[in-house]
Protein backbone atom coordinates (compact mmCIF):
# COMPACT_ATOMS: atom_id res chain seq x y z
CA UNK A 1 0.00 0.00 0.00
CA UNK A 2 2.76 2.43 0.75
CA UNK A 3 4.48 1.08 -2.48
CA UNK A 4 1.27 2.08 -3.93
CA UNK A 5 0.62 5.73 -2.79
CA UNK A 6 4.45 6.50 -3.39
CA UNK A 7 4.45 5.39 -7.21
CA UNK A 8 0.95 7.90 -7.17
CA UNK A 9 2.74 10.49 -5.88
CA UNK A 10 5.98 10.50 -7.62
CA UNK A 11 3.56 10.21 -11.22
CA UNK A 12 1.96 13.51 -9.93
CA UNK A 13 5.42 15.13 -9.00
CA UNK A 14 6.59 14.08 -12.65
CA UNK A 15 3.19 15.65 -14.20
CA UNK A 16 3.54 18.47 -12.23
CA UNK A 17 7.16 19.03 -13.80
CA UNK A 18 6.43 17.99 -17.22
CA UNK A 19 3.75 20.94 -17.03
CA UNK A 20 5.43 23.85 -17.73
CA UNK A 21 6.53 21.90 -20.97
CA UNK A 22 2.85 21.45 -21.48
CA UNK A 23 1.61 25.03 -20.89
CA UNK A 24 4.03 26.71 -23.57
CA UNK A 25 3.39 24.16 -25.79
CA UNK A 26 -0.91 25.11 -25.28
CA UNK A 27 -0.49 28.68 -25.52
CA UNK A 28 1.15 28.77 -28.90
CA UNK A 29 -1.00 25.82 -30.38
CA UNK A 30 -3.88 27.77 -29.69
CA UNK A 31 -2.70 31.31 -30.67
CA UNK A 32 -1.91 29.39 -33.90
CA UNK A 33 -5.04 27.67 -34.21
CA UNK A 34 -6.85 31.38 -33.65
CA UNK A 35 -4.34 33.39 -35.70
CA UNK A 36 -3.67 31.01 -38.78
CA UNK A 37 -7.54 31.25 -39.83
CA UNK A 38 -6.19 34.69 -40.75
CA UNK A 39 -4.61 33.25 -43.85
CA UNK A 40 -8.21 33.33 -45.38
CA UNK A 41 -8.02 36.82 -46.12
CA UNK A 42 -4.92 37.81 -45.86
CA UNK A 43 -1.33 36.19 -47.19
CA UNK A 44 1.37 36.28 -44.46
CA UNK A 45 3.43 38.85 -46.40
CA UNK A 46 0.95 41.37 -47.02
CA UNK A 47 0.09 41.37 -43.12
CA UNK A 48 3.39 41.51 -42.02
CA UNK A 49 4.55 44.30 -44.54
CA UNK A 50 1.12 46.28 -45.17
CA UNK A 51 0.73 50.00 -44.30
CA UNK A 52 -2.80 49.98 -43.54
CA UNK A 53 -4.32 49.04 -40.12
CA UNK A 54 -8.05 50.01 -40.53
CA UNK A 55 -9.36 46.70 -39.00
CA UNK A 56 -13.38 48.13 -38.40
CA UNK A 57 -13.45 49.70 -42.25
CA UNK A 58 -15.43 47.70 -44.68
CA UNK A 59 -13.50 46.26 -46.01
CA UNK A 60 -10.68 45.52 -43.33
CA UNK A 61 -7.57 46.40 -43.60
CA UNK A 62 -5.43 43.92 -41.30
CA UNK A 63 -1.78 44.63 -42.13
CA UNK A 64 0.69 45.55 -39.38
CA UNK A 65 3.74 47.09 -40.29
CA UNK A 66 2.83 50.13 -38.45
CA UNK A 67 2.10 48.28 -35.48
CA UNK A 68 5.47 46.83 -35.93
CA UNK A 69 7.84 50.13 -36.12
CA UNK A 70 5.69 51.26 -33.35
CA UNK A 71 7.18 48.93 -31.11
CA UNK A 72 10.50 48.75 -32.69
CA UNK A 73 10.80 52.90 -32.28
CA UNK A 74 9.80 52.46 -28.50
CA UNK A 75 11.55 49.80 -27.45
CA UNK A 76 15.02 51.65 -29.47
CA UNK A 77 14.02 54.25 -27.15
CA UNK A 78 14.00 52.60 -24.13
CA UNK A 79 16.91 50.50 -25.29
CA UNK A 80 18.95 53.69 -25.72
CA UNK A 81 18.22 55.03 -22.33
CA UNK A 82 17.96 52.30 -20.36
CA UNK A 83 21.03 49.91 -21.36
CA UNK A 84 23.05 52.64 -20.29
CA UNK A 85 21.89 53.60 -17.13
CA UNK A 86 21.30 49.77 -16.35
CA UNK A 87 24.57 48.73 -16.80
CA UNK A 88 26.10 51.31 -14.96
CA UNK A 89 23.94 51.42 -12.15
CA UNK A 90 24.49 47.46 -11.92
CA UNK A 91 28.56 48.30 -12.00
CA UNK A 92 27.52 50.42 -8.87
CA UNK A 93 25.84 48.04 -7.05
CA UNK A 94 28.07 45.43 -7.59
CA UNK A 95 31.82 47.02 -7.49
CA UNK A 96 31.54 50.70 -6.10
CA UNK A 97 28.78 51.48 -3.70
CA UNK A 98 30.10 50.95 0.14
CA UNK A 99 28.10 47.63 1.55
CA UNK A 100 25.60 49.76 3.83
CA UNK A 101 24.13 51.58 0.63
CA UNK A 102 24.52 48.16 -1.18
CA UNK A 103 21.30 46.92 0.36
CA UNK A 104 19.15 50.01 0.33
CA UNK A 105 19.97 50.34 -3.68
CA UNK A 106 18.91 46.90 -4.11
CA UNK A 107 15.90 47.37 -1.95
CA UNK A 108 15.18 50.26 -4.95
CA UNK A 109 15.19 47.84 -7.56
CA UNK A 110 13.03 45.73 -6.16
CA UNK A 111 10.81 48.25 -5.14
CA UNK A 112 10.90 49.35 -8.94
CA UNK A 113 10.18 45.76 -10.10
CA UNK A 114 7.16 45.55 -7.91
CA UNK A 115 4.80 48.40 -9.40
CA UNK A 116 2.37 47.22 -11.28
CA UNK A 117 2.39 47.98 -15.18
CA UNK A 118 -1.20 49.56 -14.70
CA UNK A 119 0.46 51.97 -11.85
CA UNK A 120 3.12 53.12 -13.84
CA UNK A 121 1.25 54.18 -16.51
CA UNK A 122 -1.36 56.05 -14.73
CA UNK A 123 2.11 58.03 -13.31
CA UNK A 124 3.44 58.53 -16.39
CA UNK A 125 -0.14 59.72 -17.74
CA UNK A 126 -0.15 62.44 -15.23
CA UNK A 127 3.36 63.51 -14.88
CA UNK A 128 5.57 62.84 -17.61
CA UNK A 129 3.28 63.02 -20.08
CA UNK A 130 2.48 67.17 -19.77
CA UNK A 131 6.43 67.27 -19.21
CA UNK A 132 7.19 66.30 -22.50
CA UNK A 133 4.50 68.22 -24.19
CA UNK A 134 5.62 71.33 -22.71
CA UNK A 135 9.04 70.87 -22.92
CA UNK A 136 9.53 69.80 -26.89
CA UNK A 137 5.77 72.09 -27.40
CA UNK A 138 3.98 69.58 -28.86
CA UNK A 139 0.06 69.15 -29.25
CA UNK A 140 -0.16 66.05 -27.25
CA UNK A 141 2.65 64.09 -24.91
CA UNK A 142 1.43 60.90 -25.87
CA UNK A 143 4.19 60.42 -27.49
CA UNK A 144 6.82 57.41 -28.93
CA UNK A 145 9.36 58.77 -26.18
CA UNK A 146 6.95 58.90 -23.24
CA UNK A 147 6.55 55.43 -24.05
CA UNK A 148 10.15 55.02 -24.09
CA UNK A 149 11.09 56.38 -20.90
CA UNK A 150 8.52 55.00 -19.04
CA UNK A 151 9.70 51.47 -20.19
CA UNK A 152 13.15 52.03 -19.83
CA UNK A 153 12.53 52.17 -16.36
CA UNK A 154 10.20 48.63 -16.31
CA UNK A 155 13.48 47.35 -18.01
CA UNK A 156 16.17 48.82 -15.57
CA UNK A 157 15.19 45.89 -12.72
CA UNK A 158 15.48 43.53 -15.09
CA UNK A 159 18.87 44.66 -16.41
CA UNK A 160 20.14 45.93 -13.17
CA UNK A 161 19.87 42.53 -11.25
CA UNK A 162 21.20 40.02 -13.96
CA UNK A 163 23.95 42.39 -14.99
CA UNK A 164 24.98 42.76 -10.88
CA UNK A 165 25.19 39.13 -10.87
CA UNK A 166 26.81 38.63 -13.81
CA UNK A 167 29.64 40.90 -12.67
CA UNK A 168 29.62 39.28 -8.63
CA UNK A 169 29.64 35.82 -10.51
CA UNK A 170 32.90 36.82 -11.98
CA UNK A 171 35.87 34.92 -9.86
CA UNK A 172 37.45 37.09 -7.01
CA UNK A 173 40.96 36.15 -8.53
CA UNK A 174 40.18 38.16 -11.97
CA UNK A 175 40.18 41.39 -10.53
CA UNK A 176 42.83 40.83 -7.80
CA UNK A 177 45.03 39.74 -10.58
CA UNK A 178 44.66 43.16 -12.51
CA UNK A 179 44.69 45.07 -8.89
CA UNK A 180 48.09 43.43 -8.28
CA UNK A 181 49.52 44.60 -11.13
CA UNK A 182 48.96 48.15 -10.73
CA UNK A 183 45.77 48.39 -12.22
CA UNK A 184 43.10 51.28 -10.72
CA UNK A 185 39.48 49.71 -9.37
CA UNK A 186 38.33 51.57 -12.56
CA UNK A 187 41.00 50.44 -14.84
CA UNK A 188 40.06 46.67 -13.35
CA UNK A 189 36.46 47.16 -13.59
CA UNK A 190 36.86 48.43 -17.60
CA UNK A 191 38.92 45.83 -18.72
CA UNK A 192 38.92 42.72 -16.91
CA UNK A 193 35.70 42.79 -15.07
CA UNK A 194 33.48 44.03 -17.84
CA UNK A 195 34.69 41.65 -20.72
CA UNK A 196 34.28 38.72 -18.22
CA UNK A 197 30.88 39.42 -17.61
CA UNK A 198 29.92 40.56 -21.01
CA UNK A 199 27.64 37.17 -21.80
CA UNK A 200 25.86 37.83 -18.53
CA UNK A 201 25.40 41.62 -19.79
CA UNK A 202 23.94 40.80 -23.12
CA UNK A 203 21.73 38.34 -21.39
CA UNK A 204 20.78 40.99 -19.01
CA UNK A 205 20.07 43.37 -21.77
CA UNK A 206 17.97 40.54 -23.62
CA UNK A 207 15.53 40.25 -21.13
CA UNK A 208 15.15 43.81 -20.48
CA UNK A 209 14.10 44.52 -23.80
CA UNK A 210 12.31 40.85 -23.94
CA UNK A 211 10.00 42.46 -20.88
CA UNK A 212 10.14 46.24 -22.79
CA UNK A 213 8.63 44.46 -26.11
CA UNK A 214 6.09 42.38 -24.22
CA UNK A 215 4.53 45.17 -21.80
CA UNK A 216 1.43 46.20 -22.22
CA UNK A 217 -0.52 48.57 -19.88
CA UNK A 218 1.78 51.53 -19.49
CA UNK A 219 2.52 51.44 -22.77
CA UNK A 220 -1.30 51.82 -24.03
CA UNK A 221 -1.98 54.25 -21.71
CA UNK A 222 0.99 56.43 -22.55
CA UNK A 223 2.26 55.93 -26.24
CA UNK A 224 -1.08 57.98 -27.96
CA UNK A 225 -1.99 54.38 -29.79
CA UNK A 226 -2.20 56.26 -33.37
CA UNK A 227 -1.46 52.98 -35.93
CA UNK A 228 0.18 55.18 -38.54
CA UNK A 229 3.93 55.04 -39.30
CA UNK A 230 5.87 56.84 -37.21
CA UNK A 231 8.35 59.32 -38.94
CA UNK A 232 9.43 61.00 -35.68
CA UNK A 233 9.92 60.17 -32.01
CA UNK A 234 7.39 62.92 -30.93
CA UNK A 235 4.39 61.10 -32.68
CA UNK A 236 1.92 59.23 -31.40
CA UNK A 237 2.68 55.24 -32.11
CA UNK A 238 0.39 52.10 -31.39
CA UNK A 239 3.02 48.77 -30.44
CA UNK A 240 1.79 45.32 -30.91
CA UNK A 241 0.73 44.54 -27.55
CA UNK A 242 -1.43 47.74 -26.85
CA UNK A 243 -3.42 46.78 -30.55
CA UNK A 244 -4.17 43.14 -29.07
CA UNK A 245 -5.13 44.87 -25.32
CA UNK A 246 -7.29 47.95 -27.00
CA UNK A 247 -9.29 46.06 -29.82
CA UNK A 248 -10.11 42.92 -28.55
CA UNK A 249 -12.84 43.51 -26.54
CA UNK A 250 -14.35 45.09 -29.56
CA UNK A 251 -13.77 42.37 -31.89
CA UNK A 252 -16.25 40.16 -32.44
CA UNK A 253 -15.22 35.99 -32.08
CA UNK A 254 -14.48 34.64 -35.12
CA UNK A 255 -14.40 37.66 -37.24
CA UNK A 256 -11.29 38.77 -39.21
CA UNK A 257 -10.14 41.33 -36.92
CA UNK A 258 -10.31 38.81 -34.25
CA UNK A 259 -8.08 36.25 -36.23
CA UNK A 260 -5.59 39.11 -37.00
CA UNK A 261 -5.13 39.88 -33.18
CA UNK A 262 -4.43 36.38 -32.28
CA UNK A 263 -1.95 36.61 -35.52
CA UNK A 264 -0.11 39.78 -33.43
CA UNK A 265 0.13 37.48 -30.27
CA UNK A 266 1.62 34.72 -32.39
CA UNK A 267 4.51 37.17 -33.61
CA UNK A 268 4.61 38.29 -30.21
CA UNK A 269 5.07 35.14 -28.55
CA UNK A 270 8.07 34.19 -31.47
CA UNK A 271 9.80 37.14 -30.51
CA UNK A 272 9.69 36.88 -27.17
CA UNK A 273 10.63 33.04 -27.28
CA UNK A 274 13.67 33.75 -29.72
CA UNK A 275 14.63 36.55 -27.43
CA UNK A 276 14.47 34.00 -24.27
CA UNK A 277 16.54 31.23 -25.98
CA UNK A 278 19.02 33.43 -26.91
CA UNK A 279 19.40 35.21 -23.58
CA UNK A 280 19.20 31.78 -21.62
CA UNK A 281 22.40 30.29 -24.00
CA UNK A 282 24.33 33.41 -23.20
CA UNK A 283 23.72 33.00 -19.68
CA UNK A 284 24.16 29.08 -19.37
CA UNK A 285 27.60 30.08 -21.62
CA UNK A 286 30.84 27.76 -20.55
CA UNK A 287 32.39 30.31 -18.61
CA UNK A 288 36.03 30.47 -19.63
CA UNK B 1 44.55 62.24 -18.00
CA UNK B 2 45.70 60.15 -15.10
CA UNK B 3 44.19 57.44 -13.99
CA UNK B 4 42.93 58.37 -10.39
CA UNK B 5 41.15 61.57 -12.13
CA UNK B 6 39.91 59.15 -15.11
CA UNK B 7 38.50 56.62 -12.04
CA UNK B 8 36.88 59.51 -9.89
CA UNK B 9 34.92 60.56 -13.39
CA UNK B 10 33.96 57.02 -14.35
CA UNK B 11 32.76 56.59 -10.41
CA UNK B 12 30.58 59.91 -10.77
CA UNK B 13 29.19 58.92 -13.70
CA UNK B 14 28.06 55.38 -12.29
CA UNK B 15 26.93 57.06 -9.19
CA UNK B 16 24.55 59.35 -11.58
CA UNK B 17 23.41 56.31 -13.37
CA UNK B 18 22.11 54.91 -10.24
CA UNK B 19 20.37 57.85 -8.93
CA UNK B 20 18.34 58.48 -12.06
CA UNK B 21 17.03 55.07 -11.81
CA UNK B 22 16.76 55.24 -7.59
CA UNK B 23 15.30 58.99 -7.48
CA UNK B 24 12.46 58.37 -9.79
CA UNK B 25 11.24 55.49 -7.93
CA UNK B 26 10.74 57.32 -4.84
CA UNK B 27 9.25 60.62 -6.36
CA UNK B 28 6.46 57.66 -7.70
CA UNK B 29 5.60 56.34 -4.43
CA UNK B 30 6.07 59.40 -2.92
CA UNK B 31 3.60 61.20 -5.50
CA UNK B 32 1.17 58.49 -4.83
CA UNK B 33 1.20 58.00 -1.19
CA UNK B 34 0.91 62.25 -1.25
CA UNK B 35 -2.09 62.95 -3.33
CA UNK B 36 -4.06 59.08 -2.54
CA UNK B 37 -3.59 59.63 1.30
CA UNK B 38 -6.13 61.65 1.46
CA UNK B 39 -8.38 59.55 -0.57
CA UNK B 40 -8.20 56.78 2.07
CA UNK B 41 -11.13 56.74 3.99
CA UNK B 42 -13.15 53.92 5.44
CA UNK B 43 -16.06 54.75 2.72
CA UNK B 44 -13.53 54.92 -0.04
CA UNK B 45 -12.56 51.27 0.72
CA UNK B 46 -15.85 49.56 1.70
CA UNK B 47 -18.16 51.19 -0.41
CA UNK B 48 -19.11 50.16 -4.27
CA UNK B 49 -18.23 52.50 -6.95
CA UNK B 50 -21.13 55.40 -7.60
CA UNK B 51 -22.24 58.19 -10.10
CA UNK B 52 -20.52 56.07 -13.02
CA UNK B 53 -17.33 55.45 -10.98
CA UNK B 54 -16.77 58.94 -10.13
CA UNK B 55 -18.03 59.08 -6.54
CA UNK B 56 -17.80 56.38 -3.92
CA UNK B 57 -15.47 53.55 -3.10
CA UNK B 58 -13.91 50.54 -4.72
CA UNK B 59 -14.59 47.95 -2.56
CA UNK B 60 -15.80 45.46 -5.25
CA UNK B 61 -12.57 45.94 -7.08
CA UNK B 62 -10.47 44.72 -3.93
CA UNK B 63 -12.63 41.70 -3.27
CA UNK B 64 -12.36 40.76 -7.05
CA UNK B 65 -8.85 40.82 -6.81
CA UNK B 66 -8.65 38.91 -4.05
CA UNK B 67 -10.92 36.11 -5.30
CA UNK B 68 -9.08 35.84 -8.64
CA UNK B 69 -5.25 35.74 -7.08
CA UNK B 70 -6.45 33.21 -4.74
CA UNK B 71 -7.90 31.59 -7.42
CA UNK B 72 -4.42 31.94 -9.07
CA UNK B 73 -2.46 30.50 -6.10
CA UNK B 74 -4.64 27.55 -5.60
CA UNK B 75 -4.35 26.39 -9.02
CA UNK B 76 -0.50 27.22 -9.33
CA UNK B 77 0.72 26.39 -5.89
CA UNK B 78 0.09 22.55 -6.22
CA UNK B 79 1.79 22.37 -9.79
CA UNK B 80 4.48 24.82 -8.62
CA UNK B 81 5.45 22.68 -5.82
CA UNK B 82 5.07 19.41 -7.57
CA UNK B 83 7.72 20.90 -10.32
CA UNK B 84 10.49 22.27 -8.40
CA UNK B 85 10.28 18.94 -6.37
CA UNK B 86 10.89 17.22 -9.56
CA UNK B 87 13.24 19.33 -10.75
CA UNK B 88 14.94 19.42 -7.51
CA UNK B 89 14.61 15.65 -6.56
CA UNK B 90 13.91 13.37 -9.68
CA UNK B 91 15.50 14.25 -12.53
CA UNK B 92 18.11 12.92 -13.58
CA UNK B 93 17.72 12.72 -17.80
CA UNK B 94 19.94 15.81 -18.36
CA UNK B 95 18.21 16.74 -21.17
CA UNK B 96 14.71 16.80 -19.80
CA UNK B 97 15.49 18.67 -17.23
CA UNK B 98 17.24 21.22 -19.49
CA UNK B 99 13.63 21.18 -21.79
CA UNK B 100 11.51 21.83 -18.50
CA UNK B 101 14.12 24.78 -17.54
CA UNK B 102 13.71 26.16 -20.42
CA UNK B 103 10.11 26.08 -21.02
CA UNK B 104 9.82 27.75 -17.50
CA UNK B 105 12.30 30.64 -19.22
CA UNK B 106 9.79 31.19 -22.11
CA UNK B 107 6.58 31.14 -19.64
CA UNK B 108 8.73 33.53 -17.42
CA UNK B 109 9.25 35.92 -20.93
CA UNK B 110 6.00 35.42 -22.40
CA UNK B 111 4.06 39.20 -22.73
CA UNK B 112 1.47 38.78 -20.77
CA UNK B 113 -1.36 40.46 -23.39
CA UNK B 114 -0.55 37.07 -24.64
CA UNK B 115 -1.32 35.53 -21.87
CA UNK B 116 -4.67 37.19 -21.82
CA UNK B 117 -5.25 35.91 -25.26
CA UNK B 118 -4.44 32.53 -24.62
CA UNK B 119 -6.69 32.29 -21.51
CA UNK B 120 -9.68 34.03 -23.89
CA UNK B 121 -9.05 31.30 -26.52
CA UNK B 122 -8.59 28.88 -24.17
CA UNK B 123 -10.68 28.95 -21.14
CA UNK B 124 -13.37 31.63 -22.17
CA UNK B 125 -14.34 29.91 -25.71
CA UNK B 126 -12.43 26.55 -25.86
CA UNK B 127 -13.67 25.65 -22.22
CA UNK B 128 -16.78 27.65 -22.17
CA UNK B 129 -15.95 28.78 -18.85
CA UNK B 130 -16.87 32.55 -20.20
CA UNK B 131 -15.12 35.72 -19.09
CA UNK B 132 -15.44 34.68 -15.23
CA UNK B 133 -12.94 34.14 -11.87
CA UNK B 134 -12.51 31.08 -13.09
CA UNK B 135 -10.55 31.83 -16.56
CA UNK B 136 -8.77 34.61 -14.90
CA UNK B 137 -7.69 32.68 -12.22
CA UNK B 138 -6.73 29.72 -13.88
CA UNK B 139 -4.44 32.25 -16.67
CA UNK B 140 -3.14 34.15 -14.09
CA UNK B 141 -1.96 30.70 -12.23
CA UNK B 142 -0.01 29.83 -15.49
CA UNK B 143 1.43 32.76 -15.66
CA UNK B 144 2.97 33.24 -12.13
CA UNK B 145 4.49 29.45 -12.20
CA UNK B 146 7.43 30.55 -13.26
CA UNK B 147 7.67 32.33 -10.42
CA UNK B 148 6.83 30.30 -7.79
CA UNK B 149 8.89 26.88 -9.79
CA UNK B 150 11.79 29.08 -9.12
CA UNK B 151 11.68 30.36 -5.19
CA UNK B 152 10.44 26.83 -4.54
CA UNK B 153 13.53 25.09 -6.69
CA UNK B 154 15.90 27.32 -4.84
CA UNK B 155 14.52 26.23 -1.38
CA UNK B 156 14.32 22.54 -1.78
CA UNK B 157 18.17 22.70 -3.06
CA UNK B 158 19.42 24.70 -0.58
CA UNK B 159 18.45 22.08 1.93
CA UNK B 160 21.97 19.82 2.26
CA UNK B 161 22.03 16.41 0.87
CA UNK B 162 23.29 15.28 4.32
CA UNK B 163 19.71 15.62 5.62
CA UNK B 164 18.30 13.62 3.01
CA UNK B 165 21.23 10.85 3.34
CA UNK B 166 20.21 10.42 7.46
CA UNK B 167 16.85 10.41 6.91
CA UNK B 168 17.63 7.10 4.25
CA UNK B 169 19.66 5.83 6.64
CA UNK B 170 17.31 5.33 8.76
CA UNK B 171 15.05 3.27 6.40
CA UNK B 172 12.77 6.60 5.20
CA UNK B 173 11.56 5.92 1.61
CA UNK B 174 12.18 8.61 -1.15
CA UNK B 175 8.74 10.52 -0.82
CA UNK B 176 8.81 10.28 3.18
CA UNK B 177 11.97 11.79 3.24
CA UNK B 178 11.11 15.05 0.37
CA UNK B 179 7.66 15.17 2.65
CA UNK B 180 9.29 15.12 6.46
CA UNK B 181 12.96 16.38 5.77
CA UNK B 182 13.17 18.05 2.54
CA UNK B 183 9.86 20.34 2.66
CA UNK B 184 9.93 21.12 5.98
CA UNK B 185 12.80 22.93 5.54
CA UNK B 186 12.59 24.69 2.41
CA UNK B 187 8.64 25.92 3.23
CA UNK B 188 9.94 29.67 3.95
CA UNK B 189 11.75 29.85 0.72
CA UNK B 190 8.34 28.11 -0.97
CA UNK B 191 5.93 30.76 0.78
CA UNK B 192 8.54 33.61 -0.75
CA UNK B 193 7.76 32.17 -3.89
CA UNK B 194 4.21 31.71 -3.08
CA UNK B 195 4.11 35.80 -2.23
CA UNK B 196 5.57 36.76 -4.78
CA UNK B 197 3.82 35.20 -6.90
CA UNK B 198 0.59 36.47 -5.39
CA UNK B 199 1.94 40.53 -5.78
CA UNK B 200 2.45 40.06 -9.05
CA UNK B 201 -0.41 38.26 -10.08
CA UNK B 202 -2.31 41.20 -7.72
CA UNK B 203 -0.62 43.61 -10.18
CA UNK B 204 -1.13 42.42 -13.27
CA UNK B 205 -3.98 43.68 -15.91
CA UNK B 206 -3.30 42.31 -19.32
CA UNK B 207 -4.33 38.55 -18.87
CA UNK B 208 -7.51 39.39 -17.22
CA UNK B 209 -8.47 42.23 -19.03
CA UNK B 210 -10.47 39.48 -21.91
CA UNK B 211 -10.79 36.59 -19.32
CA UNK B 212 -12.48 38.11 -16.05
CA UNK B 213 -12.83 41.89 -15.54
CA UNK B 214 -15.58 43.75 -15.31
CA UNK B 215 -15.81 47.46 -16.28
CA UNK B 216 -18.38 48.52 -14.22
CA UNK B 217 -20.31 45.66 -11.76
CA UNK B 218 -21.32 47.28 -8.23
CA UNK B 219 -22.42 43.83 -6.56
CA UNK B 220 -20.32 40.53 -5.68
CA UNK B 221 -19.23 37.74 -7.68
CA UNK B 222 -21.47 34.71 -6.85
CA UNK B 223 -19.43 32.17 -7.98
CA UNK B 224 -16.78 31.09 -10.01
CA UNK B 225 -18.27 31.64 -13.02
CA UNK B 226 -19.25 35.27 -12.44
CA UNK B 227 -16.87 37.87 -13.85
CA UNK B 228 -15.41 40.67 -11.49
CA UNK B 229 -14.27 43.56 -10.79
CA UNK B 230 -10.23 44.31 -10.48
CA UNK B 231 -8.12 46.79 -8.87
CA UNK B 232 -5.68 46.97 -11.61
CA UNK B 233 -8.41 47.01 -14.44
CA UNK B 234 -10.40 49.67 -12.34
CA UNK B 235 -7.52 51.83 -12.37
CA UNK B 236 -7.01 51.76 -16.27
CA UNK B 237 -10.64 52.38 -16.50
CA UNK B 238 -10.65 55.23 -14.27
CA UNK B 239 -7.62 56.77 -15.76
CA UNK B 240 -8.18 56.46 -19.23
CA UNK B 241 -12.26 55.62 -19.96
CA UNK B 242 -13.94 57.52 -18.22
CA UNK B 243 -13.89 61.47 -18.19
CA UNK B 244 -14.33 64.11 -15.09
CA UNK B 245 -12.91 61.36 -12.65
CA UNK B 246 -11.85 63.12 -9.30
CA UNK B 247 -8.31 63.00 -9.25
CA UNK B 248 -8.32 61.95 -5.88
CA UNK B 249 -10.03 58.81 -6.62
CA UNK B 250 -7.42 57.89 -9.34
CA UNK B 251 -4.85 58.00 -7.04
CA UNK B 252 -6.41 56.55 -4.10
CA UNK B 253 -7.47 53.64 -6.55
CA UNK B 254 -3.15 53.49 -7.21
CA UNK B 255 -2.40 53.63 -3.34
CA UNK B 256 -4.08 51.08 -2.73
CA UNK B 257 -3.19 48.58 -5.21
CA UNK B 258 0.70 49.68 -4.72
CA UNK B 259 0.06 49.03 -0.85
CA UNK B 260 -1.15 45.48 -1.33
CA UNK B 261 1.79 44.75 -4.07
CA UNK B 262 4.38 46.08 -1.71
CA UNK B 263 3.02 44.76 1.47
CA UNK B 264 3.16 41.11 -0.31
CA UNK B 265 6.68 42.16 -0.77
CA UNK B 266 7.42 42.98 2.23
CA UNK B 267 6.14 39.95 4.02
CA UNK B 268 8.49 37.87 1.47
CA UNK B 269 11.20 39.90 2.23
CA UNK B 270 11.07 40.08 5.99
CA UNK B 271 10.42 35.71 5.75
CA UNK B 272 13.81 35.45 3.78
CA UNK B 273 15.96 37.57 6.30
CA UNK B 274 14.12 35.35 9.40
CA UNK B 275 14.97 32.03 7.48
CA UNK B 276 18.16 33.40 6.54
CA UNK B 277 18.82 34.75 10.30
CA UNK B 278 18.10 31.20 11.57
CA UNK B 279 19.49 28.90 8.79
CA UNK B 280 21.45 26.23 10.86
CA UNK B 281 23.77 25.08 8.37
Amino acid sequence: MQKFKEFIIEKLILISGLASIFFVILIFLFLLKEGLALLEFITPGQFLFGKNWYPISEPAQLEILPLILGSLLVTFGAAVISIPIGVGCAIFIAEVSPPSIKEILKAGIELLAAIPSVVLGFIGMVTLVPWVKNIFHIPTGLTALSGSIMLAFMAMPTIVSIAEDALYSVPKSYKEGALALGATKWQAIYRVLLPAASSGIFAAVMLGLGRVIGETMAVMMITGNAAVIPTSILQPVRTLTATIAAEMGEAVVGSEHYFALFAIGIVLFVVSFMINVTADLFLHRKKI
Amino acid sequence: MDSKKTEKIAFFILFLATLLIILPVGLIVCIIIQKGFPAMTWQFLTDIPRQGMRAGGIFPAIIGTIYIVFGAILFALPIGLGAAIYLSEYTKEHFLNRLIKLSIVNLAGVPSVVYGLFGLAFFVIFFKFGASILSGSLTLGIMILPIIITASREALESVPTSFREVSYSLGASKWQTIRHIVLGNAIPGILTGTILGVGRAAGETAPILFTVAAFYLPQFPKSIFDQAMALPYHLYVISTQVPNVDEKIRYGTALVLLILVFFMNLVAIVIRYQFRKKKKW
